[in-house]
């Protein structure tokens, strides 16, 4: 199906459509979409490493299925993901801020979360507005959730969204992987490296 | 049964909010013999709630999730109400149904968790107040006590609809006027405990949450007789204090007040036979691991002194 709709950095407006209501499609396997186009999985790495490293504050919102160690696999993406972490902060510039923040669970807490320390998919924009995000990147993070929080952050924040999906990907995030591994997370940390020094970073 | 099952994974740990480092560190997942004496001893399944302050409810709360026998192959079904404020907060398992279904999805989730975990000891008790157990949820309640589904079902009896300002509920006693009940109660209070006796449940106890030693008690005995035999039923008196006019610190003496001999919440209950040979057993069992425990206990002091 063809479409016009792109899938972009909001603030969209208070109510954004979903983008597979407006035609976007999930990526088939080895593929991603990048602002709702369907492309290789490599070019998409390329754009999401850039983006973390124009940002100035490169962000990861791990959530339950890595933050905590239900079997060896998820262990093992808990792993990646701090690497890349760690990659980030490597790479980026004193001026920006690399952040990891998790979303523990995703009850909706009372009387409000830490946005500090945490995220929570029921108010996803409070810890992008407190901690000034402008890249995130969702890992492990079930997928209704994540749609939720990803329509949130477009609606209301200029934040823009990366999906490291385990499933098939997501039409709401403005770059999708899907079939995420601990492999694909570090090969996205080895793109970090390898474009460290050739992205400008972000101007105060 | 511990907490093996629950860990974060050890890259992440720095970065997790305090309360969960402490969860799967200091609380009593696992912990043999865990009961209410673990309050503020250890870290609680809830410790904070958003109920209105000196609420007895929360005191309901506390000693209940800490006198589950296995809070982590427990979870709770819960519905509208006051405890559908506190279900976000605490460390169980919980699906929050819709307003009186709570038996339907518990009956249904119980079955589920036998398919999927065979063999394996999986506790599901539902929570609420006594709009969803009694009035709007009757048919739900009833229905799983006759086809006589194995959990156990607790109704904090508030005896009215408290937050939404006070309108009258069956459990509500004769008389009494409430705020958005101005004429008066016309009717007797339900006789639940009853109803739950001729309906098929095993163990029934109608009482308040003054003595969590007793609290404790009936939650492990329903529980228990839940898991090996059939249906189980708690009253446990909560008073709204806000809707019957008392200031935050008389919930206890109110509960005191109606638990009487003469009064409404006198402790009643009902023990099938099928249930009284289980808890003797049980009790012999426990009887046997404090002993052990006692005559350990003394001979590493035995061995400390030598």
């Amino acid at each position: 199906m063809s479409t016009m709709y792109q899938v972009l950095r909001g603030p969209e407006h208070f109510l954004p459509p979903a983008a597979a209501s407006m035609g976007i499609r999930l990526p088939d396997p080895g593929q991603a979409h990048i602002h709702g186009k369907i492309v290789n999985e490599d070019e998409a790495m390329e754009v999401a490493a850039r983006q973390f490293l124009s940002a100035k504050v490169p962000t990861i919102f791990p959530g339950p299925l890595v933050l905590w160690a239900w079997n060896e696999k998820a262990a093992g993406k808990a792993t990646a993901i701090r690497h890349l972490y760690e990659t980030l902060k490597e790479c980026v510039t004193p001026s920006q801020q690399a952040m990891l923040i998790p979303m523990p669970d995703y009850r909706p807490k009372y009387p409000k979360i830490n946005p500090e320390i945490e995220i929570n998919p029921n108010h996803p924009n409070l810890t992008i507005w407190h901690n000034k995000i402008d890249t995130c990147m969702f890992v492990g993070v079930h997928c209704h959730q994540a749609n939720l929080s990803l329509k949130i952050i477009r609606g209301g924040t200029y934040c823009y969204t990366i999906a490291m999906c385990a499933q098939a990907g997501h039409e709401d995030a403005m770059v999708s992987f899907r079939d995420a591994t601990a492999d694909k997370i570090r090969k996205l940390a080895d793109w970090v490296k390898k474009l460290k020094g050739s992205v400008e970073p972000p101007k105060d | 049964m511990s907490k093996e099952r629950i860990k974060i994974a050890p890259e992440m740990f720095d970065i997790m909010p305090e309360e969960y480092q402490d969860l799967v560190e200091r609380a009593t997942y696992g912990k043999e013999g865990r009961g209410w004496k673990d309050i503020g001893t250890s870290k609680e399944l809830i410790e904070e709630h958003s109920l209105c302050a000196g609420c007895p409810e929360s005191m309901a709360f506390r000693y209940i999730l800490a006198s589950l026998p296995a809070p982590e192959d427990t979870v709770m079904v819960g519905s509208t109400g006051c405890t559908s404020l506190v279900f976000p907060h605490v460390g169980v398992h919980n699906i929050h149904s819709l307003f009186g279904n709570q038996n339907a999805i518990a009956s249904g989730l119980k079955r589920a968790l036998s398919v999927r975990f065979p063999g394996q000891v999986k506790d599901v008790v539902v929570l609420a107040g006594d709009g969803a157990t009694v009035d709007i949820g009757l048919d739900m309640t009833l229905q799983a006590w006759f086809r006589q589904e194995k959990f156990t079902t607790i109704c904090f009896d508030n005896e009215l609809y408290a937050n939404t300002g006070g309108q009258e509920s069956g459990l509500m006693q004769k008389g009494f006027v409430a705020k958005m009940a101005p004429v008066g109660k016309t009717f007797e209070k339900v006789k639940l405990p009853e109803i739950a006796r001729e309906s098929g449940c095993h163990y029934v106890v109608n009482c308040t949450v003054s003595k969590p030693n007793l609290v404790e008690k009936v939650i492990k005995n329903a529980i228990h007789v839940a898991r090996e035999i059939g249906p189980t039923y708690l009253q446990l008196y909560t008073p709204c204090i806000l809707e019957i006019g008392k200031n935050s610190m008389e919930g206890l003496q109110e509960m005191r007040d109606s638990e009487k001999p003469t009064e409404r919440f006198a402790y009643k209950e009902y023990v099938s036979d099928q249930a009284k040979e289980l808890l003797t057993e049980l009790a012999a069992k426990e009887k046997e691991r404090k002993a052990a425990a006692k005559k350990q206990l003394a001979d590493k002091q035995l061995a400390g002194q030598a």
